[in-house]
């Protein structure tokens, strides 16, 4: 592939200990970018915070989820057992609330689980089968033991001399270009 | 702010000091107080003492959950090897240990097996093939005999817990550790045994013809509610009173809300399969256990527990940021204490009116209070007894360090 089609993708820092990397995202937070990230081979406690990450909308989500299932069981057994083809079993009512309860409850699990991790995936944008960090060879050790923070070309804050500096101001163990 | 070093937890206030003297002094003041007022409200009035032995089987059984609760669950991290409850263990030990105090107050109920047990009318086991059946198991001798081991298992293994965890205190020996996990292997086993056994025997045999083989499974979801609320409210008190303020963090109480919020459903989980099964096979003789429950009075009791100790708390307890947040945790804390409460009181009372016929209200008063605060008070007293001399936390345990950093990721 020649020079001229590669598009810049963003500057890279590395890192070899968990408090560097944790001290760049608290910087990089307070210089107010937004498209930017952290890789790290283990889940660091405290990282949230100095990303200045916000909670999470998927508790809300799988909690529509949740009540859907229920509400969806429990409207399901009620037309197949009371209208649509009612029986006797046992001889209680055609719709008979603790006889639907297991199918609520187990509904209810099932919508909320598989929206959890729908939800997951589709938030992450994943799954993602390529990543331009791909290209930078040393980036392997990210799941080794290396940690990395990444701040995109796309961000509108980024410039090539400003967050060059920013990042080397940070004291890593390189700073580089990632061009895809 | 948490701490980092266990070293720092030298500048802690870490015991109970002047705190458990004056508890251990009033709550037993205001305990035997209270069992006697009670005690005496049945003597004076008419058939009095029956419905006494009924309020003190209800109280008796709430303050035995808590610890039997706790032994569990001391048990259970050590053979998890829990690393983020060592801050709490040790209240959980202490709370363990007051089955001492459970098996004094045991003996009142020798003295009205008579006023509990329909089983123990020879008169009633004569004209009774379904009693006559069950005698082998259901008699006085071996009835009293299985009690002793269970104190005995019970008392061995929370006075080994706390022995040796406090040893620990001293020399700091990891192998204390080890030796905790192996005890507690095969210690869990024998509570299970126990615990189901005793709930058999207190409780489901007050109907003799009645029986669920899932009795024993929701007593012990009755017991990990009471044992979790009880723990997060001990928890938030003695914070209140400035003792470890710094070691128990709002990671250990999300986690501490958590196991409240899990135990609440499954002790919905476990009664509604009770009830499912009743329900579908209808058969009369197993039917009867429910359908005092079912009708007035105790349809209100039945309907709050439905209502107060699972919807209400299961919403009140979904979100993090209230398992995150003493005061909320506090509230509802309290809140499950008082319906487990009123739990053990619908496995007892109802048959109290089946077997005297008091018909009307479901029964309440003043003799329930008395009941209540008098085993309160000598409950507290106990824990404080227990905890005289001791550190609030292990403080030389090997998962200090990891419990007092812990994080919910």
């Amino acid at each position: 592939m020649s020079e001229t089609n590669k598009q810049l993708y963003g500057y890279l820092v590395e890192f070899d200990n968990v408090d560097g990397l944790v001290n760049a995202a608290e910087k990089v937070r307070d210089a107010g970018y937004s498209d930017w990230d952290c890789h790290s081979p283990f889940p660091i406690h405290g990282m949230d915070d100095a990303m200045g990450i916000k909670p999470t909308v998927i508790p809300w989500i799988v909690l529509c989820a949740g009540i859907t299932g229920c509400t969806a069981a429990l409207a399901m057994q009620w037309w197949m057992n009371a209208i649509d083809y009612p029986t006797i079993i046992s001889g209680k009512p055609f719709f008979s609330l603790p006889a639907n309860i297991p199918i609520i409850f187990e509904l209810t699990v099932l919508f909320s689980a598989l929206t959890a991790v729908g939800s997951l995936f589709a938030l992450n944008g994943l799954p993602q089968l390529y990543h331009p960090l791909f290209t930078v060879e040393k980036f392997a050790r990210a799941t080794d033991d290396r940690f990395f923070l990444v701040i995109e070309a796309s961000d509108p804050r980024f410039d090539l001399e400003k967050t060059r500096q920013l990042l080397e101001s940070c004291n890593g163990l390189s700073v580089e270009k990632v061009e895809d | 702010m948490s701490l980092h070093d266990p070293a720092q937890l030298m500048d802690e206030r870490r015991r109970l000091e002047g705190l458990g003297l004056s508890v251990t002094r009033y709550g037993g003041a205001i305990g035997l107080i209270g069992l006697v007022l009670a005690c005496l409200m049945g003597f004076i009035q008419e058939n009095g003492m029956d419905r006494f032995f009924f309020v003190y089987l209800t109280n008796f059984i709430f303050f035995l959950s808590i610890s039997l609760g706790a032994l569990c669950f001391t048990g259970i991290q050590h053979v998890t090897r829990a690393g983020w409850s060592i801050v709490v263990r040790r209240l959980m030990e202490l709370l363990a240990a007051n089955v001492v105090l459970m098996a004094i107050l045991f003996i009142p109920i020798i003295f009205g097996l008579h006023s509990l047990y329909h089983w123990t009318h020879a008169e009633a086991v004569a004209h009774d093939p379904i009693l006559q059946h069950k005698a082998p198991y259901l008699n006085t001798a071996f009835f009293l005999f299985r009690a002793v081991i269970f104190f005995a298992v019970w008392i061995g293994l929370a006075l080994f817990f706390l022995r040796k965890s406090t040893e620990q205190d001293e020399s700091g020996d990891y192998k204390i550790s080890i030796r905790l996990e192996k005890v507690s292997s095969w210690g869990l086993f024998l509570y299970a045994m126990t615990t189901t056994y005793a709930s058999f025997d207190w409780l489901m045999s007050l109907d003799p013809h009645w029986y669920s083989t899932i009795y024993g499974v929701y007593f012990f979801a009755g017991s990990a509610v009471a044992l979790f609320a009880t723990l997060s409210a001990l928890c938030i008190g003695l914070q209140k009173s400035g003792r470890l303020t710094r070691a128990i963090t709002t990671e250990h109480y999300h986690d501490l809300g958590k196991f409240l919020f899990a135990f609440t459903i499954f002790w919905a989980y476990i009664a509604f399969s009770q009830y499912m099964l009743y329900w579908y096979a209808n058969k009369p003789e197993t039917t009867g256990w429910i359908l005092r429950r079912q009708t007035a009075p105790m349809l209100w009791v039945s309907l709050s527990l439905i209502f107060c100790h699972f919807f209400l708390p299961f919403f009140g307890l979904l979100s993090r940021h209230i398992k995150r947040n003493k005061s909320l945790l506090f509230f509802w804390a309290i809140w499950m204490l008082v319906m487990h409460w009123v739990d053990i009181y619908w496995l007892v009372m109802p048959e109290y009116v089946h077997q005297y016929g008091e018909i009307g209200a479901a029964p309440f008063g003043l003799m329930d209070i008395f009941c209540l605060i008098g085993f309160g008070g000598l409950y507290a007293a106990g824990f404080a007894m227990w905890a005289r001399g001791r550190s609030l936390i292990p403080m030389k345990d090997p998962r200090l360090a990891e419990s007092l950093t812990f994080e919910n990721a």
